[in-house]
């Protein structure tokens, strides 16, 4: 398997008002050639941040402050914006929570779908509305639904239609920001369903981007699990699911209800996950985790290779 | 289900919602249209029981909550809180039901007055039922913080709403709705705009505060893995119906209902080594303003028969207290 991304300390701050909001730090990351990651996180471990700045979508008073994107062999965060805009949608493409927010709603579904396709490629009219019901079709829309607008669509519906404009122009990555977490639990199978297929129809790599552990053996290849701002433990799925390592993804694994078991004991987390203007010093997990050292509230782990693959942030390893 | 007497007991309940209309549209038309949110739900919740309404967005759980906690009127049905029915009580009476009955909402943002101070806000209802002032208010107060483990409590007495985190806010939610010393709470969807780690914390916190204060909830969820946890019985409700409803064993190891069983082939399971069968539905949820005649899972039903489309199901009980509502089950 091919390199598709490297990321190599990579840092976003946000500059508020109250202080630098360090949401990502120092994160190295790799991934394969249609491979898919999920990317697990709580709110506020910069995992949402994490997939944005890939995109160099950062919003204001996000910034990359320091690090390298390198995708399919381009480092990215030194391209002009003109450049960037050739990546975005045509290489890497980003399929969002809500797809209410990012369609139009005085625009037709398919002309959606048309104008990406044209804005991109130079191609006629003809030929883009052709491809465009095609890709209506393969997400598990009828064609006579191609003159319709967004409102008239249900939240699945809305989401075939923003995977549908995520994969147009067939990228070789896509970053999936929470796509399912507003769906209902039957619509979220589907969702994820057809993810999947498309993705190996395809042959992309993608990053899903989770709060939802649960979600993640049945998409994912490995999972990234990110906790305050940084990347602390990447694994293979079956190995993860069977034995996490670090002590927050045991913890987080333990704390979820699963209707395997009948007489499960949920056991949770103590404390609140930390401020990122005011990082605890040395491990972040360190107020919170029940094997902390005094060394682990000094000093920071670094990742450590345990083999196979797996990478873990913890003294213990 | 024994003989004792249910805490609550709901008989066809009913709430139909009008559905906005223009101006221009009412001129026009002569019919009104109605969502039926709930229509015809009937349940018995035994004291010290955790009773979960599971269903989609739209099935109508959360309405039956509000009606049960007598938040909203109904349109049919009678509902009885012990031996007393409690469906049209008003003004001073149903203010005096609300001793007993208290509800915890999902969103721990808007739930709580952003003005008062902590300490205050789970206060209020100690003054509004005249059952204590001043220090006593206060000592309850404080008692109460120290159980939903809000340590240190003079702290969190003093803090504001805005100073908390989601979790801690639900806990202050949580506090408010037991200080009046409840014999019943619903809970709307408690943990799930919490942070995933802090779920585990609320959940067990009710768990152990059901123990301690002798209550019974109505638990509101869409996640089933949740109302599995928490549960004795739970009623699995589609387009304002209960399709199925039995104890929590009886739903997830012998679900009879199609929709149960697609419901449960779709939850996830952090586990990549368990393989199961999947129950594809085509299709999606009809408009609960025209629900299709004779079952009304009819549409989406892998099995549907020629009788779905025309005679509706009765919920009937097919072994102890396990209740289906589907022409397949005879």
């Amino acid at each position: 398997m091919s390199q598709l991304l490297k990321i190599e300390g990579l840092s976003v701050h946000y500059y508020t008002e109250d202080g630098i909001v360090r949401a990502v730090d120092k994160v190295d990351f790799l991934m394969n050639r249609g491979e898919t990651i999920g990317l697990v996180g709580e709110s506020g471990s910069g995992k949402s941040t994490f997939g944005l700045a890939i995109l160099r979508l950062v919003p204001p008073p996000g910034r990359i402050v320091g690090g390298k994107i390198i995708f399919d062999g381009t480092e990215l965060t030194s391209l002009d914006e003109r450049e960037m805009q050739k990546i975005r949608g045509r290489r890497i493409s980003m399929v969002f929570q809500d797809p209410t927010t990012s369609l139009d709603p005085l625009m037709k579904v398919g002309d959606h779908l048309v104008e990406t396709i044209m804005a991109h490629e130079n191609v006629t009219r003809e030929e883009a509305k052709e491809r465009a019901l095609k890709m209506l079709e393969q997400v598990g829309i009828r064609p006579e639904r191609f003159g319709d607008y967004p409102h008239q669509f249900s939240g699945g519906m809305r989401q075939r239609v923003g995977i549908a404009l995520a994969l147009a122009l067939n990228p070789d990555l896509v970053i999936a920001d929470e796509p399912t977490s507003s769906l209902d639990v039957i619509v979220q199978f589907q969702i994820l369903d057809l993810m999947k297929r498309l993705k190996e129809l395809y042959d992309m790599g993608m990053i899903l981007v989770t709060h939802d552990i649960s979600i993640v053996p049945g998409i994912a290849d490995r999972i990234a699990l990110m906790y305050a701002g940084q990347l602390i433990e990447l694994a293979d799925v079956n190995s993860f699911f069977d034995e996490p390592l670090h002590p927050y993804g045991k913890a987080l694994l333990e704390s979820v209800p699963n209707i395997q078991f009948s007489d499960q004991k949920l056991k949770y987390i103590l404390g609140n996950p930390p401020d990122l203007i005011n990082p605890p010093r040395g491990c972040r997990f360190s107020p919170r985790c029940p094997y902390a050292t005094e060394r682990c509230r000094r000093e920071e782990p670094p990742m450590i290779n345990v083999g196979s693959d797996r990478l873990v942030k913890c003294f213990r390893y | 289900m024994g003989s004792a007497m249910p805490i609550i007991r709901v008989v066809n309940l009913k709430k139909y919602f009008p559905v906005q209309q223009s101006f221009l549209e009412r001129l026009l038309s002569r019919r009104i249209d109605y969502i039926r949110a709930v229509d015809g739900v009937s349940f018995e919740i035994e004291k010290g029981e955790v009773f979960s309404i599971a269903g989609e967005s739209g099935c109508g759980k959360t309405t039956t909550g509000r009606l049960v906690a007598r938040l909203i009127d109904p349109t049919e049905g009678r509902i009885y809180f012990g031996e007393r029915e409690i469906t049209s009580l008003k003004g001073e009476d149903l203010r005096r039901l609300r001793r007993h009955i208290q509800i915890i909402f999902q969103n721990p943002y808007a739930s709580l007055n952003p003005r008062m101070k902590i300490g205050d806000n789970v206060g209020h209802p100690l003054e509004i039922h005249g059952l204590a002032y001043g220090e006593e208010r206060r000592r309850l107060v404080m008692e109460m913080l120290e159980r939903v483990g809000l340590q240190p409590a003079s702290k969190f007495y003093n803090a504001y709403p805005h100073e908390l985190s989601g979790g801690q806010r639900q806990r202050v939610a949580v506090a408010r709705a037991m200080i009046l010393k409840p014999d019943f709470i619903v809970a709307d969807e408690p943990i799930s705009m919490i942070d995933v780690s802090l779920r585990a914390r609320i959940l067990e916190l009710m768990i152990q505060l059901k123990e301690e204060l002798n209550l019974t909830y109505l638990f509101i969820t869409h996640d089933l893995a949740v109302a599995k946890y928490i549960s004795d019985r739970i009623a699995i409700m589609y387009l304002g119906k209960i399709v199925e409803m039995g104890s929590k064993e009886a739903i997830f190891s012998d679900p009879k209902h199609p929709y149960t069983e697609a419901l449960l082939s779709a939850i996830p399971i952090p586990n990549p080594r368990v393989k199961r069968k999947r129950v594809e539905l085509k299709g999606e949820v009809p408009s609960p303003i025209n629900p299709p005649p004779g079952c009304i899972f009819h549409t989406r039903c892998p099995l549907a028969m020629d009788i779905c489309q025309r005679e509706e199901p009765e919920l009937v009980e097919i072994e102890d207290g396990h209740l289906v509502s589907c022409h397949l089950i005879k």
